[in-house]
């Protein structure tokens, strides 16, 4: 029962009165500590030259707004999805195109590479998440072999595996977080805290354990334990939506993307903010972000259609991409470091031939 | 109805109070610690970085390799 461990006495006006105790006592415990901004800290460290960075690769395939996409651990391929239900595998050294699934709902807002690159796993306006085991006969229909995982009761938002292809971790528009077995779709699971929709979750990096940090539309991100499903730190200084989160790779930290036009770094262990990328004259919303491979640049793409790449220790801008036509909606660094891709609301209209084709395109950056 | 309502509303302040308790018992660290041990992450990962540092080109799969010249 909810109210077991109630004290004699305690009524709803003294157990809020309480919260509000507590929520000034954590912000007066967590000031304490703050001695110091971490770009002070940084200050002898050299500053980072001009950066250019170009694109290398266009993937040019989707019919819609690109939506989400992973990379493979084999740092070549890549799966993404998009408005109009189609989820397509790429080898993104060649820019062919493997496989090509037709979901039966539109807005695919989730895409994730198994860890085997033997599977993949999407959802979106259809509430689940559904893995595909990828076949290497291109012409097998991967729709056969479809297996529904797991069922919120809203929008599926963002979907990842967790170390092998046996597990899956989800978030939605429900608000909640859960955890699944992918063979038998069970829910192992179910993380509850979010007062809205939850939009974003990212698997602490394996060596610091079993955690993730999700965030969402309550402009809360909230740092999980897997096994026992419970809230361990959450974090309120975002003044909106966060639609991304990601870890320090490290594991120390994580960095969120929010419609407040501002990104931000979050210590674990300070229990803390402690930076903000922002600047006055970006005003669009940062819809993406992630960590090159030590973790000095992020990289963040925003519904003004660039990508903005901070120094994450001197809190400043080193970069702005132009590359896309539209809002990026996503930004995933590959996981030997040696480039970024970016997705995007891009809809090129292309004329051959009497037809009117169009096409929207990921790239593919390094420096 | 009434007293549903009185129930959850208490179970909602109930969950509040011991989500905040257990926050406010986490173990910190001060931020001067923190960012210095990010700070050194980041410097001791830098020479391992492609997007920071750059590789040559014929380790990068993405570059167009440089051409041959044999002709």
């Amino acid at each position: 029962m909810a109210c077991q461990g109630l004290s004699k006495g305690e009524t709803v006006s003294s157990l809020r009165a309480e919260s509000e105790n507590l929520k000034a006592k954590l912000e007066e415990e967590r000031s304490k500590l703050h001695d110091v901004e971490l770009h002070q800290v940084a200050e002898k460290v050299e500053a980072l030259g001009q950066f250019v960075m170009k694109t290398r690769r266009t993937l040019k395939g989707h019919g819609n707004k690109v939506l989400c996409m992973d990379w493979c651990r084999d740092k070549r391929r890549i799966v993404s999805s998009s408005q109009d239900g189609k989820v397509i595998v790429w080898d993104a050294y060649t820019t062919n195109k493997e496989h090509a699934v037709t979901m039966p709902c539109t807005w695919v807002m989730a895409c994730a590479y198994a860890p085997s690159g033997c599977a993949i796993a999407c959802g979106g306006l259809d509430n689940k998440c559904s893995v595909y085991p990828l076949s290497l006969d291109k012409n097998e229909n991967l729709s056969a072999k479809k297996k529904s995982v797991a069922m919120h009761t809203n929008y599926l938002s963002s979907c990842s595996f967790t170390n092998s292809d046996m597990q899956l971790l989800t978030s939605s528009g429900d608000g909640t977080c859960a955890l699944w077995d992918v063979e038998s779709g069970q829910l192992l699971q179910s993380f509850h805290g979010h007062s809205a929709d939850v939009l974003s979750l990212n698997l602490a990096p394996s060596e610091t354990g079993n955690t993730f940090v999700s965030g969402g539309c309550d402009k809360k991100a909230n740092v999980w334990d897997m096994r026992s499903g419970q809230n361990i730190q959450s974090f309120e200084t975002h003044e909106s939506d966060i639609n991304c989160v990601r870890y320090y790779p490290s594991g120390d930290a994580f960095a969120t993307g929010s419609d407040d036009a501002t990104c931000r770094l979050y210590d674990l262990r300070a229990d803390r903010e402690v930076a903000i990328y922002s600047k006055e004259s970006i005003i669009f919303g940062a819809s993406s972000v992630d960590f090159s491979l030590s973790g000095r640049l992020l990289f963040a793409g925003y519904n003004d259609y660039t990508i903005n790449v901070w120094d994450v220790l001197k809190g400043t801008r080193v970069a702005i991409l132009f590359g896309h036509e539209n809002r990026v909606s996503t930004v995933r660094v590959s996981p030997d470091g040696t480039a970024f891709c970016s997705g995007s609301w891009d809809n090129t209209l292309r004329r051959w031939a009497g037809y009117s084709f169009r096409f929207v395109y990921c790239c593919i950056w390094t420096l | 109805m009434s007293n549903n309502n009185a129930s959850s509303s208490l179970a909602v302040a109930y969950r509040a109070v011991k989500q905040l308790r257990l926050e406010a018992s986490v173990r910190r660290i001060q931020v001067s610690q923190a960012a210095t041990d990010l700070k050194n992450f980041c410097l001791q990962n830098a020479h391992k970085d492609p997007l920071l540092m750059g590789v040559p080109s014929g380790d990068n799969p993405f570059r167009p390799p440089k051409s041959c010249g044999l002709l």
